[in-house]
């Protein structure tokens, strides 16, 4: 577990510093797991020896988001007399967004299949 | 033995009980949560928080003396962000002949997550300052945040406007795909992780690991994407 741990920690301390380095526009976690995918590709070995604990960790992703949410809460006057409004925007926007992206993942999924076959 | 003030005025300093309490307030939303088969209604993050308000409210407990305990959990996103590596790594087969359409999903996603909350913003006369803080909402946290400040947002508003649009992503993503008949999870993960990032990506790894997989992929490539869109749509769309 704590080899596991240091391993990603590790990945996200080295996309931190490039990321800081570079001045990428990319947050360091993103960059550190382009880093552990090259890593697992270096040495594939490696995914069974990570699997025990990142399968707890991914169980109970929404867990980490909790703080965060809890701060929504705290910051709701910031929505001030827009309140609704922006409840409405987000709901029709998240909707709309998952359709145009699902839409043309399976269009996409149809024609490079009908290529391929 | 010590009057109950001074044990409060104890705790109160410590991060122990604010860690306890949100680990607590998990376990009960998770385990209701499970108990009635994870109905998307029943978002373990929003039950959560409905939770630990009043608990907050009740003991006039402020935000920050709050995430003076709960950052140790907020910490954690950090390595669980890379974590993502594996069941990407787990599926790199599949990822491998869907590259097209994760790519041409990715573009209409992030486009329409940005373009349509830009066009909403405008429709609803909204201020320009909420405008712009409302454009990044899809991507994850600390990129959403940097564009809103870049762009002339306010960045405590795309906060709050980030997690609900994670949270109404998680909620709406399994009865949208169920009533649009979509039974590919590739593709069912792959729409959340764009248009709901994290919080979207924790739900469809609760539903399934595939559409979880495809669901961090698209989280992750649309923090590049939408860093580079967001600027360019503002100028374009307002």
């Amino acid at each position: 577990m704590l080899q596991t741990l240091g391993l990603l920690l590790g990945c996200q301390l080295l996309g931190e510093i490039t990321v800081r380095g570079f001045g990428l526009s990319i947050p360091g976690p993103v960059l550190g797991l382009a880093l552990l995918v090259l890593l697992l590709g270096a040495i594939p070995t490696l995914a069974e020896r990570l699997r025990p604990t990142t399968a707890i960790i991914l169980a109970n992703l929404s867990f980490l988001f909790v703080p965060a949410g809890v701060g929504v809460i705290g910051n709701f006057a910031v929505l001030s007399q827009d309140g609704i409004a922006l409840l409405v925007i987000l709901t029709l926007s998240t909707v709309l967004s998952m359709l145009a992206a699902v839409g043309t993942f399976i269009c996409a999924r149809h024609v490079t299949e009908r290529w391929t076959a | 033995m010590t009057d109950v003030a001074s044990l409060w005025s104890y705790l109160a300093t410590t991060p122990l009980i604010w860690l306890t309490t949100t680990i607590l307030a998990y376990l009960v939303a998770d385990g209701v949560a499970r108990r009635l088969g994870n109905p998307p209604w029943a978002n373990p993050v929003l039950m959560s928080v409905l939770l630990i308000a009043p608990v907050l409210w009740l003991t006039q407990t402020d935000y920050t003396t709050y995430f003076d305990g709960a950052q140790f959990i907020h910490f954690l996103l950090g390595p669980a962000t890379v974590a993502l590596a594996l069941p990407l790594w787990d599926n790199r087969d599949t990822i491998r002949t869907s590259v097209v359409p994760i790519l041409l999903a990715l573009v209409a996603g992030s486009f329409v997550a940005a373009g349509s909350a830009i066009l909403l913003a405008r429709a609803f006369d909204l201020p320009m300052e909420v405008l712009l803080s409302l454009a990044p909402k899809s991507t994850t946290a600390p990129v959403a945040l940097g564009i809103s400040e870049a762009i002339g947002g306010i960045p405590a508003l795309t906060a709050v406007l980030v997690i609900l649009t994670g949270i109404i992503g998680a909620v709406t993503v399994t009865p949208l795909m169920n009533i649009l008949r979509i039974t590919d999870w590739r593709a069912r993960g792959f729409a959340v992780g764009v248009a709901a990032h994290g919080i979207g990506t924790a739900r469809a790894f609760q539903v399934n690991p595939v559409a979880g997989a495809y669901a961090g992929i698209a989280m992750a490539l649309n923090a590049l994407l939408t860093s580079l869109i967001v600027p360019q749509l503002v100028r374009w769309l307002v």
